[in-house]
């Protein structure tokens, strides 16, 4: 296959399913065939992308054959490939549970053609290679994540909305006035353009200053402290499938867009920029789990989970060592994975509860051993015990930050890391263990008698969260593939050169 | 191979567990026993190639990339602890099927004590201290499921999850310490560090390591301060308490002060650390036992006076003293083990294990009697008991001391006095004297129940009259495995008549007095119980408290709700990370040449101006919307005067097409009301300015550096040639740059199913009226 063809169809995929699924509009059913099919061919997309770069090196494609820097490139380098697959896993997934739990009335609204301009927004962001081209599919994104948030039009889901694409699009104006003022110093936008031609100008701290703006931008984007208000207001209010999937990718694309923005062109004055890039780290897992304890709801709760993760995510950006950093991206995918199941298996805890308060919560491990142990999976993935994927992305982190001599980002981490248990042991003292007001009462707990059996959309609900669950186990266990190419990436994200020569080629 | 397969089938027979619990029914346990047994099996076939001072060691990769392998390695050490583990392991799969008969969750129980089993295997056997770690914390994942077996009970909840966090805490700071020890010592198997002992304990980073590593070790061995985890694990079913928490993870910690002593241990810091920590849980671990009236807490805490007992020994360090930790190892697991299966018999049977309410059991329950008496003897350390020899040794340990041996030494004689009590309330008391009413009548234990306590009651006595029989085969490599070089081990009952002997009979005598008078030991003791109040368990129970506070009060404060707190905080964000570069860079000219800025041009500036500030200070919306149209038509008509007309255009429409929109919807809004008080809109003119003012002065300046020439050069020339467009603003926008365009296109076609969807679908109307 044409590696131009290659690079691009991560972003045809989505946009052609939309678009046929906007063409059915009046039919839902066909709508969901179209869905699932449109979020299966993306995974396969991705898979074949990563393996090209892995073999071929970076793949570059040059939209509409204006040559780089003049016109917009789409550039796969390791990192793009494997966030672009992880995407397609995370719509996969998400796509075949939509299938179970979506309600009519949203399906018939534009949830599926929405859910995949989404997903092309996303693997858009991964794979521009021009600054002004990323703000785009930003735009792109946020406004389809703002209708699916919204879609319903239930008074938390309208008032969540807002708080997000108010917040987000204060980040998209900082962004748009970053690029301008990029721009202007440099008179190009092109990322590799702009790597090569930054790194060494005369005045390092002026493109500082305006590294500083992209920062902040990103930063709201990834949700690190102290912006991340919009996640924890919206997050817990949409249908848990849509949950899922903005939880699984928004906030990583910020973080995407830090370690591209933070490794290829703002490297000038790392002393400054990326030790508050770990200060934030550090204090956005910090105030991300404390924040997790506080909370009694379960969507909640791994709202600010997810923030704390971020956090993680930055270390290895900000401390710069090829371990450390292929830590970081391991988190990524870890979170990716992991993060997205428990609100997968939240939802089918709700099937069967109706609610995700944790004091309602109840009996769920005495009546429903698979879902305990699905969850109990995931939750100690997440808390970063092993055997499963979470420890080892801990231990690369770790293990990477003490190589360099990075003690207290570790001391941190590992801190956070037990708060995370606790929080996790918390969802399951309460909602597994305690017995649930019902079984007080000598009467079974909702959701016993209720169960239809493996039906075709128990299926649809329970496949996605075993694929998920392997893949917390399976990517510790067999974690020597992961992290054999994830420090690959971060070697190739640490030799920026890579990138620009792929890009412009050694004649310029 | 054979080492692997041990140790991973555990995990898989686990899996199995509860269908084999299905299949099999109330013979379960005798089903699941054959898998320790043959492990235990074939463990004993490695005592030959240990005995010569050999050690085994198997190898594959498991995860390179991070020097991690699945490497095995049986020395003596890890054969003791193995054996124990499967041994033992073998009697409590037995003892846990008749005790649990006929529990609906017996399939899970076997499920989490498989996995538990072959995770504290992979502990002792593992040779990568990597690999070591992931199933040392395996042991504490599943002693939490085990620990919360009886999960509908808040006592069991509460008590799996505090022995998780406590040793879960240990564990992050095992992880750092055995990663900076692997750094250090520039090897990632415990049998290549132990030849880089000089380099490590020279290390800089070496007290640290060592502080790091027994946090670990501390934590899951229960050391004073954090014994107080151990008693609360009581709330697990007593096979788990005879398995997990006397008998082997709870030594999980000793073994890896033991593993590790000839890599970072015999300084004077360790010496020290260890012998202070060892000798105050000894002691208060026997001093809180003999308070307690439930067998099960006697039992718990005496087992975290022998946790420190061990530390105590490892600490210091001769080869007597490791001699002696070893033995009393073998000692306690056999005699612990013994009683806690004792303990949970008298409670299966008579429904208590209150011992102010049991007695006379002897006639009622005459094979479990047996049993605990062999034990309760040797843990008194009654010739020819295994613990008698055991309790010699401590006693030689301690007064080889070069310093405070006489403290050390008292320490260990009162320690072993309660110790004497504490055997005769748990293993004599209950038995003899008259019968008394307990909630169930008793019978004789089922099989199932009673060999367990009798064949290690058998193994006490045998190995304690015949020494011989396991001290040069398996206790001498194991202490060689601990010293670091080979140690000379050989075991006798009989010393002669010396100063240990003339301890152990002063020890037993006075035992036996202080026996008699338990009561009022019992009474006097429990006037200390208000320093509870002040004790670690307290304190865990207030950090919790605190946790919850700070959590609650933190996310009040940063997630208030506020939305116009939120842009305040990521103004403040943005230029206070700006400003420090900013100034580093200094260039800053605010006005460059005015002479070029013609009069109508100002004329435009100031109308922006006023109508933004006019915006802002307006007291009705719709004046706000005007004021913000006319900032947006002053801006089009500076897009004018610089000759881009069809920007300008765009911007006109857009700004019309806003204002409509403005004014349209404004009927639908609520009164215009001021809420804000004039301090935080001084506040938030301030901030808002300042962000203005630095958006404004990076415009300026960067107007005036331009390190390369623009791109836009090769647009404008190729344009037409290459494009064929004259308009290089088109040609840019639908072919240079086309994908920009084509993103836009899809966000308005996107923002157009928003708004049907959002004013078609209102779910929760559609709820509302169905109510």
């Amino acid at each position: 296959m044409s590696h131009d063809l290659l690079v691009a169809l991560p972003i045809v995929i989505p946009l052609v399913t939309g678009v046929i699924a906007l063409l059915f509009y009046e039919q839902r059913e066909t709508q969901r065939i179209i869905s699932a099919i449109g979020a299966a061919a993306l995974l396969i997309a991705g898979i074949a992308l990563l393996l090209e770069v892995r073999a071929e090196g970076i793949l570059v494609s040059d939209m509409g054959g204006w040559p780089a820097p003049f016109g917009i490139p789409f550039v796969a380098d390791l990192l793009s490939a494997v966030l672009v697959m992880m995407t397609g896993l995370i719509a996969f997934t998400v796509a075949l549970y939509s299938l179970a739990t979506m309600d009519p009335r949203r399906e018939s609204f534009g949830f599926y053609p929405l859910f995949h301009i989404l997903l092309m927004g996303i693997a858009g962001s991964f794979l521009t290679g021009d600054m002004f081209n990323l703000f785009v599919w930003f735009e792109v994104m946020l406004i389809a994540s703002f209708v699916l948030i919204a879609l319903g039009g239930e008074r938390a889901q309208l008032e969540g909305a807002i708080k997000y694409v108010a917040l987000n699009l204060i980040s998209s104006a900082i962004l748009l006035a970053a690029i301008g003022l990029l721009y202007g110093v440099a008179g190009t936008l092109n990322m590799a353009d702009l790597g090569m031609k930054l790194q060494d100008v005369d005045e390092p701290w002026l493109v500082t200053t305006i590294g500083m703006l992209f920062l902040v931008s990103f930063g709201i984007k990834a949700a690190i402290f102290p912006m991340f208000f919009w996640l924890p207001a919206s997050y817990h209010t949409p249908p848990i499938a849509v949950t899922a999937l903005v939880a699984a990718l928004l906030s990583k694309v910020g973080v995407y867009a830090l370690i591209r923005a933070f490794t290829l062109i703002f490297t000038q004055e790392t002393g400054y920029t990326h030790q508050i890039l770990l200060v934030v780290a550090g204090l956005t897992m910090v105030t991300g789990v404390l924040g997790a304890v506080a909370q009694y709801e379960v969507r909640k709760l791994l709202s600010f989970h997810i923030i704390s993760q971020i956090g993680y995510m930055l270390v290895g950006l900000a401390i710069l060592s090829p371990l450390a950093l292929a830590g970081s991206i391991f988190y990524i995918v870890h979170n990716m994975v992991t993060k997205t199941n428990l609100f997968l298996i939240s939802g089918a805890a709700y099937r069967l509860q109706g609610t995700y308060e944790l004091k309602q919560l109840g009996s769920l491990y005495r009546y429903h051993p698979y879902i305990s142990a699905l969850f109990f999976v995931s939750a100690m993935a997440l808390a970063g015990m092993p055997p499963f994927s979470g420890f080892f992305a801990k231990l690369t982190l770790v293990r990477g930050s003490l190589e360099v001599e990075h003690y207290i980002i570790v001391a941190v981490a590992l801190f956070t890391s037990v708060l995370t248990l606790f929080s996790m042991t918390k969802i399951w003292t309460e909602g597994y263990w305690t017995p649930s007001e019902a079984e007080e009462n000598d009467e079974l707990p909702p959701g016993v008698n209720s169960w239809p059996g493996w039906n075709s959309q128990m299926l649809a609900m329970f496949v996605p969260i075993i694929i998920l669950a392997t893949l917390s186990v399976g990517m510790g266990i067999f974690a020597q593939p992961v992290i054999s190419l994830l420090i690959e990436t971060a070697e190739q994200l640490l030799e920026p050169s890579l990138y620009i020569e792929a890009v412009i080629g050694d004649e310029s | 191979m054979g080492i692997l397969v041990a140790v991973l089938s555990g995990f898989l027979v686990a899996l199995a567990a509860p269908w084999l619990t299905r299949w099999f029914g109330d013979r379960v346990g005798w089903v699941i026993a054959l898998l320790p047994l043959s492990i235990t099996i074939y463990l004993l076939t490695f005592i030959p190639d240990l005995a010569d001072g050999g050690s085994v060691r198997y190898s594959i990769e498991w995860i390179p990339a991070l020097n991690i392998n699945l490497s095995f390695h049986v020395d003596g050490l890890g054969l003791v602890f193995a054996l124990l583990i499967s041994g033992i392991g073998t009697l409590i799969m037995l003892y846990g099927g008749g005790y649990l008969q006929g529990h609906h969750q017996l399939g899970r129980f076997y499920l989490y004590i498989l996995m538990f089993m072959a995770s504290m295997l992979g502990v002792v056997l593992a040779d990568n201290i990597i690999t070591f770690f992931v199933f040392f914390e395996l042991t504490s994942l599943t002693s939490y499921l085990l620990i919360g077996f009886d999960h509908n009970a808040s006592k069991s909840r509460y008590s799996a999850r505090q022995a998780l966090l406590v040793t879960g805490i240990g564990g992050q700071f095992l992880l750092v310490g055995l990663i900076l020890l692997a750094i250090a010592g520039g090897g990632w198997e415990f049998s290549v560090l132990v030849d880089q002992a000089d380099v490590i304990q020279d290390h800089a980073l070496y007290v640290p390591i060592m502080f790091l590593i027994l946090g670990g070790a501390f934590t899951k061995s229960a050391q004073v301060p954090f014994h107080f985890w151990l008693p609360g694990a009581m709330a697990a079913p007593t096979p788990v308490s005879a398995y997990l928490h006397s008998a082997t993870m709870v030594k999980a910690g000793v073994y890896l002060m033991a593993r590790i002593n000839p890599t970072i241990g015999g300084t004077d810091l360790w010496q020290f650390v260890l012998v202070t920590f060892g000798a105050a849980t000894m002691l208060l671990g026997a001093y809180l036992a003999v308070q307690r009236t439930d067998l099960k807490q006697l039992l718990a805490y005496t087992t975290v006076s022998s946790l420190g007992t061990l530390t105590l020994l490892i600490g210091i360090g001769t080869d007597v003293a490791l001699k002696a930790a070893m033995v009393f190892l073998v000692v306690h697991s056999l005699y612990k083990g013994a009683l806690f299966m004792v303990a949970g018999t008298i409670d299966h049977e008579t429904g208590t294990r209150d011992i102010r309410v049991l007695g006379g059991l002897r006639k009622l329950m005459p094979i479990t009697s047996i049993g605990a008496a062999v034990a309760a003897l040797s843990m008194a350390g009654i010739p020819p008991l295994f613990g008698f020899i055991g309790k010699e040794l401590v006693y030689e340990a301690v007064l080889d001391l070069d310093t405070f041996a006489i403290i050390i030494a008292v320490v260990a004689v009162v320690s072993n006095i309660l110790m004497v009590v504490v055997a005769g309330i748990t293993g004599i008391q209950p038995f003899i004297g008259e019968e008394k009413e307990t909630p169930k009548h008793a019978h004789e234990a089922p099989a199932s129940l009673y060999i367990g306590p009798l064949v290690l009651g058998t193994l006490s006595l045998v190995v304690g009259a015949i020494p011989a029989l396991i001290d040069t085969s398996i206790m001498e490599p194991a202490v060689s495995a601990v010293a670091g070089q080979p140690v000379e081990v050989t075991l006798y009952i009989w010393h002669g008549v010396n100063a240990m002997l003339i301890m152990s009979i002063i020890t037993v005598a006075v035992g036996v007095v202080v026996f008699m008078g338990r009561q009022q030991l019992r009474s006097v003791t429990n006037q200390t119980n208000l320093l509870a109040a002040l004790g670690p368990e307290a304190i865990y129970a207030h950090l919790l408290a605190g946790l919850d506070w700070l959590s609650r009060t933190q996310t009040k404060i940063i997630q208030n709700g506020y939305l116009r707190f939120y842009f305040l905080t990521i103004i403040v964000v943005l230029v206070v990370s700006a400003i420090y570069p900013l100034m580093a860079y200094g260039n800053i000219q605010l006005a460059g040449d005015l002479s070029d800025v013609r009069i109508y041009e100002w004329v435009v500036v100031a109308i922006v101006l006023m109508s933004a500030i006019m915006a802002v200070r307006a007291q009705s919306r719709l004046a706000a919307v005007a004021a913000l149209g006319i900032v947006g038509y002053g801006v089009a008509t500076i897009y004018i005067l610089y000759g881009a007309p069809d920007l300008a255009m765009t911007q006109i429409l857009v700004e019309t097409l806003t204002v409509i929109l403005f004014v349209l919807v404004l009927y639908r809004l609520p009164q215009f009301a001021t809420l804000s008080e004039r301090g935080s809109r001084i506040r938030d003119a301030i901030i808002a300015g300042t962000g203005g003012l630095l958006m404004t002065l990076l415009v300026l300046v960067v107007s005036n550096e331009r390190f390369y020439d623009s791109i836009s050069q090769f647009h404008a020339e190729e344009s037409y040639p290459s494009a064929f467009g004259r308009n290089v603003v088109n040609v840019i926008l639908v072919d240079f740059r086309a994908i920009d365009t084509f993103g836009e296109i899809i966000v308005l076609a996107v923002a157009g199913i928003g708004v049907y969807a959002l004013l078609r679908l209102r779910l929760w109307e559609d709820r509302s009226e169905e109510k």
